[in-house]
């Protein structure tokens, strides 16, 4: 599949905020003062936005993106819009109301992660669900994606608890280590795991010529590629693909967890910790896309 | 709606003949031919004339080679959407364009409401949806919907676009849902298969497998043109008798 920016920004940034705004829903971190609450509000906000705006970049009519809200009976893609749109306004709701009251309130908080989880699984059930890419169509998928949006939301919190000079940012970063460590071991093992997974699907059941013998493509349709070949039959080779899986570990999980262990309580240090982790998301959410098979490469001489 | 009508009785779909399709393209050409002027936008494309042309087609002709030795077919293989009972195109669309008619069970793409996010593009095993590049909304064939109805059509003319210009009749047109009419009967007579049934789609359109070739059993020893190739040729005796043959006059 075709690792489209727009789809890699939008599910990593908006994985971060809504991960930042599920911890700071639970209550494992709190505002150190009023310009915090808007900071932080800013921060989870401006994430979650930004990645909502970059997934609009890819349609074909963004005009009309709020048609999207209709059909969620049985679409993942329309869940996962109304499940963003509501959490983005209880969230709003959640820091003016901390803003004016001077307190959280823990009960709305509660509601805010719920609804942040909740979405986060319903963007990745809309990989999940489909069984046209093996590899996506896998228990684990939806257990990645929470997971590293939570670990995520607590490196970015541990950083920002440094800034504000609070008590408890030590804790953060214990409990960041051990969330990047769990969610990229989880990560390592959908690889291992959804990466043998196969389809089921070959060129003899595509054509359903199987009884004749091994089928193989003599003759494409057409002489060029054509946007089917574009979107869907991406081809990274095999190589790249495990140095960039290193590089993806090392950015989102080693170097953050090294950070961590030897810098608890450095503001600056953790700063970077946290945008390491995003890049190596990145690269993480770029093979996602680009080691994806579909089935339909199977009409164009593929064998999966 | 983008959830499934519970169950249409009338399957309107194609049986496409693997054995007797020629390869030539004809009804990829008068697909979208049709389909230009009649349903929805016209099916672009981009830079036609220029070094990287590209365009949406709703039918293109692959073609395979199965089989190995003197049994290997050489299969010319037509593919379009299949207007699957389960189509997953339907159910993951956020919007409610993509939908399956209950009245006929084709599906079809309202284009007012298409957001063009691709989504079931990705969830169709067979490729049988094309973003427009012109008009970013999703193409797929619509059965001739614009055909099949149209009392403004003579009768023979109220056929999808690419059945009705077919050379060899290799497709054929009707309704799977009815047992007894002559698209059944014929996947019945011939065996009729769905692609990829593994995938849980339920296609209504079939496809009839190539025949066995008669002379199988007589053509089964390979004839090996290398061998032929490096014939030697004539030595000794015979050798001066083509060289002195060949310089005779005449």
């Amino acid at each position: 599949m075709r690792p489209a920016a727009s789809l890699i920004i939008f599910t990593t940034l908006s994985g971060l905020g809504f991960g930042l705004a599920t911890l700071i829903g639970f209550g494992l971190m709190t505002a150190a003062s009023p310009t915090w609450v808007v900071i932080h509000g800013v921060i989870c906000l401006g994430l979650i936005g930004a990645g909502l705006i970059s997934s609009t970049i890819h349609l074909g009519h963004p005009e009309r993106a709020w048609r999207a809200l209709s059909q969620w009976r049985s679409s993942w893609l329309s869940r996962e819009g109304v499940l963003a749109a509501l959490t983005v306004m209880v969230l709003a709701i959640y820091f003016a109301d901390h803003l004016y009251t001077g307190v959280p309130r823990l009960w709305l908080g509660v509601i805010v992660g719920i609804l942040s989880l909740l979405t986060v699984i319903s963007t990745a059930m809309i990989y999940a669900s489909l069984k046209t890419v093996a590899r996506w169509h896998h228990a684990l998928t939806p257990v990645v994606f929470v997971l590293l949006s939570l670990a995520g939301g607590v490196v970015v919190a541990a950083a920002l608890s440094a800034l504000e000079g609070m008590d408890g940012t030590v804790a953060l970063t214990r409990l960041g280590m051990i969330s990047v460590a769990l969610a990229l071991i989880v990560k390592t093992l959908w690889w291992l795991a959804a990466g043998a997974s196969g389809s089921g699907s070959t060129p003899e059941t595509a054509t359903g010529l199987g009884a004749l013998g091994e089928v193989r493509m003599l003759m494409p349709p057409h002489s060029e590629e054509n946007w089917l070949q574009h979107e869907m039959g991406f081809q990274i080779a095999r190589k790249h693909c495990h140095r960039l899986a290193w590089i993806a570990l090392i950015l989102a999980a080693g170097v953050p967890i090294l950070i961590m262990a030897i810098y608890p309580s450095s503001a600056s240090l953790l700063v970077v910790a946290a945008l390491v982790h995003l890049i190596g998301i990145m690269v993480e959410r770029w093979l996602f896309f680009a080691e994806a098979k579909h089935t339909v490469t199977l009409y164009y001489g593929a064998r999966h | 709606m983008t959830s499934l009508p519970s169950s249409s009785d009338v399957k309107l779909g194609l049986v496409i003949d693997l054995d007797i399709c020629v390869g030539c393209h004809a009804c990829v050409v008068n697909c979208k031919e049709w389909n230009t002027a009649g349903y929805g936008a016209p099916l672009a494309d981009s830079d036609p004339y220029g070094k990287n042309p590209s365009g949406s087609w709703l039918n293109r002709i692959h073609t395979f080679e199965a089989g190995h030795g003197a049994d290997a077919k050489v299969v010319h293989f037509p593919k379009s959407c299949l207007h699957c009972e389960d189509a997953p195109c339907v159910t993951v669309c956020p919007t409610g364009a993509s939908y399956k008619r209950a009245e006929d069970g084709i599906v079809l793409v309202n284009e007012d409401h298409c957001i063009g996010c691709g989504l079931c593009a990705w969830a169709c095993p067979y490729g049988a949806r094309e973003m427009d590049p012109a008009e970013g909304v999703m193409k797929k064939c619509t059965l001739c919907v614009d055909r099949i109805y149209n009392t403004h059509l003579e009768e023979e003319d109220r056929i999808p676009a690419c059945v009705r210009t077919c050379p060899t009749s290799a497709r054929h047109f009707g309704d799977l849902g009815d047992p007894s009419s002559e698209v059944s009967q014929l996947v019945a007579a011939r065996g009729g298969f769905d692609l990829m049934p593994e995938q849980g789609t339920k296609p209504v359109n079939k496809y009839l497998p190539p025949r066995p070739r008669q002379s199988a059993s007589a053509t089964a020893d390979e004839v090996d043109l290398v061998a032929m190739a490096k014939k030697t040729t004539p030595s000794g005796f015979w050798k001066w008798l083509d060289q002195t043959l060949d310089r005779l006059p005449g």
